[in-house]
């Protein structure tokens, strides 16, 4: 099985390490802390590719550079804070990441971190989609470059 | 005691006005005893980033939904929460939430089951509260816990099993969903999760109305004349009809059930929670893809 990277491990301990009850706190935490996108994106909503599995809207880019790091840019409205703080927590957990180690993330991560009961399956199913969208881009610039 | 019903000319137009109140009616009736507003939304994150002040969070997910029988709670649970929530059987209820009220007519639809007499949409919901300007806060109440009899559901009325919808065929059916959904047709991407269901498409001769038709751009319901337009000429109801409607679990046409039922008067509508998550993966029903609403199957499959 391969394994999650040291930062996604990290915050997948973070939210088993807290009581099922106060995990949704957390993921509230995290969608306060959603980077704002930079100015290169902001000003060109064109560039964003929508995750319209999700039930809100969120806009993703992924850059992989000459490196093969990978940058990773979300967008999500303020009133649909369970998006950002799925978006917020990949952000934390693999931007900056190496392309393999994304690629390496197990699909089941989302399920890890717990949230299972205090979620809908379909909204775990966004944050699935998020994931493998950004694995795909990786995957898609990898062999493009 | 429920609170006085509010005097709004504007819903004279519905069948049952006593089950809307505007933005100002709820302003001005915070904090009256015996009201409790609850928010029940889509985003469960939502109610912690601010709500109206006073309301308590209600969430379908964790609250009214038993994960072990996949039902919605019985009698004693359902007793539990609402006096947990400081509610008793003659407590005015006002619910609103996140896009269009469409998961708080689902929790309204739930109080309904249960026989809760004074229970009331929030006209515009939580979007309209908050186009306005009014006051928010993340507050979390006090809640003194009150008493609530144990009253067993009543699925007879307003709830379809899929058995029922089956003998139900060949009267009209309403599918909320949207027209992607109802036609069957899904975008094929690579490394894409694909919907719960085994099988795209809709209940054989329902009729497809998006739920979301009968919301307005602000979240309020459309008059009852456009109501009537979308239902009746462009959908073919006709006044008396028995009516179910449908959609994935039953949330979104919790919302066009309100609409059928309170807006415009039919007596008999009911929800089919199971949907097109339970409909699309059953054996033996049969369904219909693409655009048209399609004919009763001749042999409606092993189950009909």
């Amino acid at each position: 099985m391969s394994a999650l990277n040291p930062a996604l491990a990290e915050i997948v301990e973070e939210f088993s390490e807290v009581p099922e009850a106060d995990r949704l706190e957390l993921l509230l935490d995290y969608s306060r802390e959603l980077p704002e996108l930079p100015p290169h994106l902001a000003e060109h909503p064109e560039l964003l590719e929508q995750v319209v599995e999700c039930q809100s809207p969120l806009f993703l880019v992924v850059e992989v550079g000459a490196d093969q790091v990978v940058r990773l840019f979300f967008s999500a409205p303020p009133e649909a804070p369970t998006t950002r703080g799925f978006a917020s927590v990949l952000a934390a957990g693999l931007d900056g990441s190496p392309a393999e180690e994304i690629l390496a993330v197990p699909e089941d991560m989302p399920a890890r971190l717990g949230l299972s009961r205090a979620l809908s399956p379909l909204r775990m199913r966004g944050m699935s989609a998020m994931l493998g969208r950004i694995k795909r881009q990786v995957t898609e610039q990898l062999a493009a470059a | 005691m429920s609170l006085p019903l509010e005097n709004n000319p504007n819903y004279a137009q519905y069948a049952h006005p006593e089950r809307l109140v505007s933005t100002d009616w709820l302003a001005a009736n915070l904090g009256a005893e015996n009201l409790v507003v609850l928010e029940s939304n889509e985003d469960i994150l939502l109610y912690s980033t601010g709500h109206i002040p006073g309301a308590l969070k209600i969430d379908w997910f964790t609250e009214l939904n038993d994960e072990v029988t996949r039902d919605y709670v019985e009698g004693a649970a359902f007793a539990e929460l609402m006096a947990s929530k400081g509610i008793s059987r003659d407590s005015t209820v006002v619910i609103y939430g996140d896009k269009s009220n469409w998961w708080a007519a689902y929790a309204l639809w739930v109080f309904t089951l249960f026989g809760h007499e004074d229970v009331r949409l929030l006209d515009g919901g939580r979007d309209k509260w908050i186009a306005e300007g009014r006051e928010t806060s993340t507050e979390k109440p006090a809640v003194t816990a009150a008493e609530y009899p144990v009253i067993e559901r009543d699925d007879s009325v307003i709830r379809a099993y899929l058995p029922q919808v089956l003998e139900h065929l060949g009267n009209p059916l309403i599918d909320v969903r949207s027209p992607e959904e109802y036609t069957g047709e899904r975008t094929h991407m690579p490394n894409y999760p694909e919907e719960g269901a085994m099988r795209g498409g809709h209940i054989p001769t329902a009729a497809s109305v998006p739920w979301g038709k009968a919301a307005a751009a602000d979240g309020t319901f459309k008059s009852r004349a456009d109501l009537e337009a979308i239902y009746f000429e462009e959908a073919g109801l006709k006044p008396g009809d028995d009516v179910v409607a449908y959609c994935r679990i039953g949330e979104r046409s919790s919302h066009t059930w309100f609409v059928l039922k309170h807006l415009l008067g039919f007596e008999s509508v009911r929800n089919y929670d199971g949907s097109w998550t339970e409909w699309g993966n059953a054996v033996g029903v049969p369904i219909v893809r693409g655009e048209a609403n399609g004919e009763l199957p001749a042999k409606r499959g092993a189950r009909a």
